[in-house]
């Protein structure tokens, strides 16, 4: 096999080996750092060893055992304790004693590991950008220049952040673990909260010419879905993915041919990709299934299920969306479910009594400088037929926007308004 | 991307013969090795052509062919549609999985048409009708 192919082949064995390769050595050293390193290792003794060996039959077996041997001799490198040592080699064939109770209830070893490493990798120890960058390294197997592409940063930024938050994991001593029942709704916040980060850089990135980056989205939705096999039974990780199913299943209607945003209810709904709109249907009625409790997730994943449902932007049905948005208020009370509440009322109620809320969040310093403000706030005074107002409104949403699409469309609707007059 | 995985027929699978317990199993356990890896976005697999028809189109005729036909090789046995990174990765997935007719079989993998594959080919017009024909077909959904 020519060596162009077996780095191919490598790659595609790193792609779907490596976060299950990671979380197993990781199990073993107890160090996230150190098992990706070793896990590096391996897949460089791979990219060597096989355009002369071939492809082994079970790359990922290789893979893991290699890695496992450069951990033995490590460790006895390092004169770390002899017991230590066989305690290690030995292994293979011991199970990990300690294990929270969630833990328990997941069938496969394997599937425990990766577990684990979710958890770690996603730790409340860590920043958020940490998270992120380290989730999508350890867990998504990008490499760092991957990560820096996709987040517009410095290649150098991004390895710095990764080896900070390793450094960061060490030095607090987390242990990798799943935690235990009592304190799982709280971590698990976090993990999905990475994973929806890392979705919404791809559906509405904060910066840069792009409207859409469907690399980030995909593996945002890839993690969600393995989540989802991984915690059957927790309804938020059903919530999530359903939201991000449906989310997704926009994403061609949200671009028009001049590679401008089409707005929710002006989408071509025929060029919604209905295989994820079922597939995220699906997860909505999984997640009312498990009979848990309702999540913001959920309940945003309602909302755009209500959307999924309507045939034309007409038939839309917003007092649903109104009773939704008022429960996802109660829930997670912010500034921005107000103003999106703001928007629902508008379309069930008229956009008067829509305008007095958006009023209201005008003095919200939380809003301060976020575009969809203005432009709602202006959406609503053209409705009202004060266009000089609505232009004005829209003029400054677009001065807010760091996304040059955003702002090209914005100043298009001021433009609109002007000859309005 | 997708990638949309063909398992050709044999000359059991056309003989409409089913898969022995043993395949079924292992068969299963790829599929869930699949859906856990979020890879799987669906499947099935298809009767013999025996129970298929051909519908023939020359201009303005169209002519049904009952089923079943010849070419064996070139019939279908299944399908999966998968969420990949690239080929090379649908690549390595199909190399994991059992031999699923348990014969001598080929295993076909296309990319699927994305929307921007169809670059400036696809005018607006064309747009209109794939809108219509997507509203028809999988409206429902």
């Amino acid at each position: 096999m020519a060596s162009r192919d077996v780095n191919r082949t490598v790659e595609a064995v790193w792609r779907i080996e490596s976060a299950r390769l990671i979380a197993g050595i990781a199990r073993v050293v107890r160090d996230v750092g150190l098992a990706e390193d070793l896990a590096q290792e391996a897949l460089v003794a791979a990219l060597e060893q096989w355009p002369e060996s071939g492809v082994p039959d079970n790359p990922g077996a290789w893979l893991m055992a290699t890695a496992k041997h450069r951990a033995i001799d490590r460790l006895r490198r390092a004169e770390v304790h002899q017991r230590k040592t066989e305690e290690l080699a030995s292994d293979a064939e011991l199970r990990a004693p300690e294990t929270g109770d969630l833990a328990a209830a997941v069938d496969d070893p394997f599937d425990d590991d990766l577990l684990r490493l979710i958890f770690t990798a996603c730790h409340p120890v860590l920043s958020t950008d940490a998270r992120v960058a380290l989730t999508l390294r350890l867990l998504c197997g990008l490499t760092t220049s991957e990560i820096a592409r996709a987040y517009l940063a410095s290649e150098s930024t991004v390895a710095q952040r990764i080896v900070r938050a390793k450094r960061t994991l060490s030095a607090a001593r987390v242990p990798i673990e799943v935690p235990a029942r009592g304190e799982l709704r709280e971590r698990l916040a976090s993990v999905l909260e990475v994973i929806y980060l890392i979705f919404n850089e791809g559906y509405s990135p904060t910066a840069g010419e792009r409207l859409i980056r469907t690399e980030l989205m995909e593996e945002a939705l890839r993690l969600g879905r393995i989540l989802a096999e991984l915690l059957p039974r927790e309804a938020k990780v059903h919530g999530l993915v359903a939201l991000m199913e449906l989310q997704a299943s926009r994403t061609r209607a949200r671009i028009s041919p001049s590679g401008g945003q089409v707005l929710l209810l002006d989408q071509d709904r025929g060029r919604w990709d209905w295989l994820l709109v079922g597939r995220g249907l699906r997860a909505l009625e999984r997640a009312y299934a498990t009979g848990g409790p309702i999540g913001p997730y959920t309940l945003q994943a309602s909302i755009a299920a209500c959307h999924a449902r309507a045939r034309a932007a007409g038939d839309t049905d917003w007092e649903r969306i109104v009773a939704l948005y008022d429960g996802l208020a109660q829930l997670m009370p912010s500034p921005v479910v107000e103003l999106n509440r703001a928007v629902a009322i508008g379309m069930a109620f008229g956009p008067q009594a829509a305008l007095e809320i958006v009023e209201a969040l005008r003095e919200e310093p939380a809003l301060d400088g976020y575009h969809l403000l203005p432009t709602v706030r202006a959406d609503l005074l053209a409705k009202l037929g004060r266009p000089d107002e609505a232009r004005a409104e829209f003029e400054r949403a677009s001065l807010l926007t760091a996304n040059s699409r955003q702002r090209a469309a914005l100043l298009e609707r001021a433009a609109a308004c002007a000859s309005q007059r | 991307m997708r990638v949309m995985v063909f398992v050709k027929a044999t000359e059991r699978s056309e003989a409409g013969e089913m898969p022995s317990q043993d395949l079924l199993e292992q068969m299963t356990a790829f599929n869930e090795e699949l859906v856990k890896a979020g890879v799987m976005l669906g499947g099935e697999g298809l009767h013999p052509s025996s129970k298929g028809v051909r519908v023939e189109v020359a201009g303005s005729g169209r002519k049904v062919i009952d089923g079943p036909f010849s070419e064996t090789k070139e019939l279908l046995a299944g399908y999966w549609l998968w969420q990949v990174k690239s080929m090379d990765e649908a690549i390595e997935w199909v190399k994991r999985m059992p031999n699923p007719t348990g014969e001598e079989s080929v295993v076909e993998i296309r990319p699927v048409f994305e929307a921007d594959d169809f670059g400036e080919e696809l005018t607006p017009e064309l747009r209109e009708r794939e809108r219509q024909l997507r509203a028809q077909t999988e409206g429902a959904a």
